[in-house]
């Protein structure tokens, strides 16, 4: 039986965190994330885990540290969120070329400036081409089941990539909401103890991590990372079998919600796929035939995949909560429409960068992008595809 | 009960109107609901404005967004209704719930004529007499339970119980000092209207 609980995201993830049991946890502490480090120090010295917990100066040193434990054969942890992020990005890369599965929590607020403590994507999406294995959640509950799914992905000998697990930060990471946990025995079991196969630590196999790496060499060994960020997506979907048969909770590379046969959707990932999974209801009563997608896995993308499930659709709005400011639009958009050009399929799509900062996205928000839908399927006319949603000044 | 009820807080920073609504999500979860107990993060400081929210339900809540028509209000400090639009968007079958002693027509004169259900209570009298010290969230907690009608008052103190009980496990004089709180505001909600 699970435990029905009612936890923050934040909660969630040091419960996660706290079940996991790692062996070395490294954080320093930023708002939103702030909250997981300490109560996960709170388990540290209450004795619940027996884990190294090392309270670094800074989150370039917290990355450090997890590159440093990781490489030495243990299992390494961290949380953070914005230019906490940002500070560690130089690691992030080492992280990710030295193969070594660390798992992150990332609550996601976006990247200052100006000052902004709220919520949105621009710390992931900054790092999206890092090497990290990224998957998003809509829930305390997905973060939770993301993270205790996190290692078994990662440490896969064939991935050995390290893995972030989002959350939008506030609306969930500081939201209590019901959640179904995990007894402790069987996410230990489901988790399983990790079995290194080179690492500094082993005595009988003296190695060097991470040295010089020029001409002869680098180029086949970012072969092999990408190889390996390809087979990340099988063994995604091997995970969230063996997470189902324990749970009865299905995870894929993404979620479709009502798409079947739906005219039009929107594709979003973390909480605001909720609050399109109830604006999709509102619709419905109506008999408009609206749909959502909502990327789980952003990193590896499964273009293919998501091109497919797109393909039937008459039009599609991509929400990216970042923008690239590349004056064409943002990542999800650009992955999602470059995805079905490359697999030949041509559905007009376009793009709202919505909830920038924490901007409240309501169900009226979206319930005007699905109008603007029925509008490019009536007319046939996208006008203008790099849109923002609900923004002072416009409209 | 509706099956989703949505509750808008109005509190000044320090007051507990935050934690008042994270322990109504608690009662509310205890008795079997579907769930959601968020605050406002703004600029956080003693005495700022604050605004925290609930959404229960019986079924699974998914939208996660503020609360913009809500079904019930509580104001937490009477201040508030000179510099704050508490009633925006609150639904007119709907009741808003204000911690005050001010008079009825000043109340109804700030409220803008709001059609629905007014009720006032004085919580700090009440958390006076019973605590000994000015703690708002408790008669308030009493209150929004009893004209939102979430759950049963027979429930709600069973649960309020134990929660105390695990709350205050190294301070068990200030539950005796809680539960009369919670009793004595039922019997102190004035209607206004």
């Amino acid at each position: 039986m699970s435990i029905r609980e009612r936890l923050s995201g934040n909660e969630a993830a040091a419960i996660a965190m706290k079940q996991i049991n790692p062996d070395v946890v490294a954080a320093f502490p930023i708002t939103p994330s702030t909250e997981i480090p300490q109560y996960f120090s709170t388990f540290v010295s209450n004795g619940t885990v027996d884990t190294e917990f090392v309270a670094v100066e800074s989150e370039h040193s917290a990355m450090s540290a997890c590159i440093g434990a990781e490489a030495a054969g243990g299992r390494a942890m961290t949380a953070t969120s914005a230019n906490g992020l940002s500070l560690m990005w130089e690691m992030l890369y080492i992280a990710s070329s030295l193969r070594l599965p660390i798992v992150m929590s990332l609550v996601n607020r976006a990247v200052s400036g100006p000052l902004n403590i709220h919520c949105d994507h621009s710390d992931a999406m900054g790092v999206r081409d890092s090497g990290w294995i990224q998957i998003f959640s809509e829930t305390n509950q997905e973060a939770y089941d993301n993270l205790i799914m996190a290692h078994k992905i990662a440490e896969n000998k064939n991935v050995l990539l390290p893995l972030m697990v989002c959350q939008d930060g506030f609306i969930t990471s500081h939201s209590i909401e019901n959640i179904e946990l995990i007894e402790d025995d069987k996410v230990k079991k489901f988790v399983g103890k990790y079995n290194p196969e080179h690492y500094l630590l082993n005595d009988k196999e003296p190695i060097a991590i991470g040295p010089l790496d020029l001409q002869a060499y680098l180029f086949e060994h970012k072969k092999q990372q990408a190889d390996s960020m390809r087979n990340a997506k099988k063994v995604i979907l091997e995970v969230a079998e063996k997470f189902e048969k324990m749970t009865g909770r299905k995870y894929g590379l993404f979620e479709e919600y009502k798409l079947e046969d739906s005219e039009i959707a929107i594709v979003c990932m973390n909480s605001t796929a909720g609050t399109a999974k109830a604006t999709c209801d509102k619709l419905r009563e109506n008999g408009i035939k609206a749909g959502v997608l909502k990327v789980r896995v952003f990193r590896p993308f499964p273009a293919e995949e998501i091109a497919k499930a797109l393909s039937h659709l008459k039009a599609i709005a991509v929400l990216d909560r970042a923008d690239s400011l590349n004056a064409t639009g943002g990542a999800l958009f650009e992955d999602i429409t470059s995805g079905m050009f490359v697999n030949n399929i041509h559905v007009p799509t376009v793009n709202y960068i919505y909830g920038i900062g924490g901007r409240d996205t309501t169900v009226k928000d979206l319930e005007k992008v699905y109008n603007d839908l029925s509008e490019i399927v009536k007319t046939g006319d996208i006008k203008n595809p790099y849109r923002y949603l609900g923004v002072r000044g416009e409209n | 009960m509706k099956d989703l009820i949505e509750i808008r807080w109005h509190g000044r920073g320090g007051q507990g109107a935050k934690t008042a609504s994270l322990l109504l999500a608690d009662a509310a979860f205890n008795t079997g609901k579907y769930i959601q107990g968020f605050p406002e993060y703004g600029p956080e400081r003693m005495g700022a404005p604050i605004t925290a929210y609930n959404r229960i339900g019986n079924n699974p809540i998914t939208v996660h967004s503020n609360i913009y028509e809500p079904d019930f209000v509580v104001v937490v400090d009477d201040t508030l209704l000179e510099s704050v639009d508490v009633t925006a968007g609150l639904k007119e079958d709907g009741a808003i719930i204000i911690n005050t002693t001010k008079d009825n027509e000043y109340l109804k004169s700030h409220l803008k004529n709001y059609k629905g259900n007014i009720y006032k209570i004085d919580a700090r009298s009440i958390s006076e007499q019973t605590l000994g010290r000015y703690f708002p969230n408790t008669p308030m907690l009493a209150a929004i339970v009893e004209v939102s009608e979430i759950m049963s008052k027979e429930d709600f103190l069973k649960d309020m119980v134990d929660s105390f009980k695990h709350k205050f496990a190294k301070k068990p004089e200030v539950i005796d000092g809680n539960m009369k709180a919670l009793e004595m505001a039922w019997s102190q909600i004035i209607k206004v209207n």
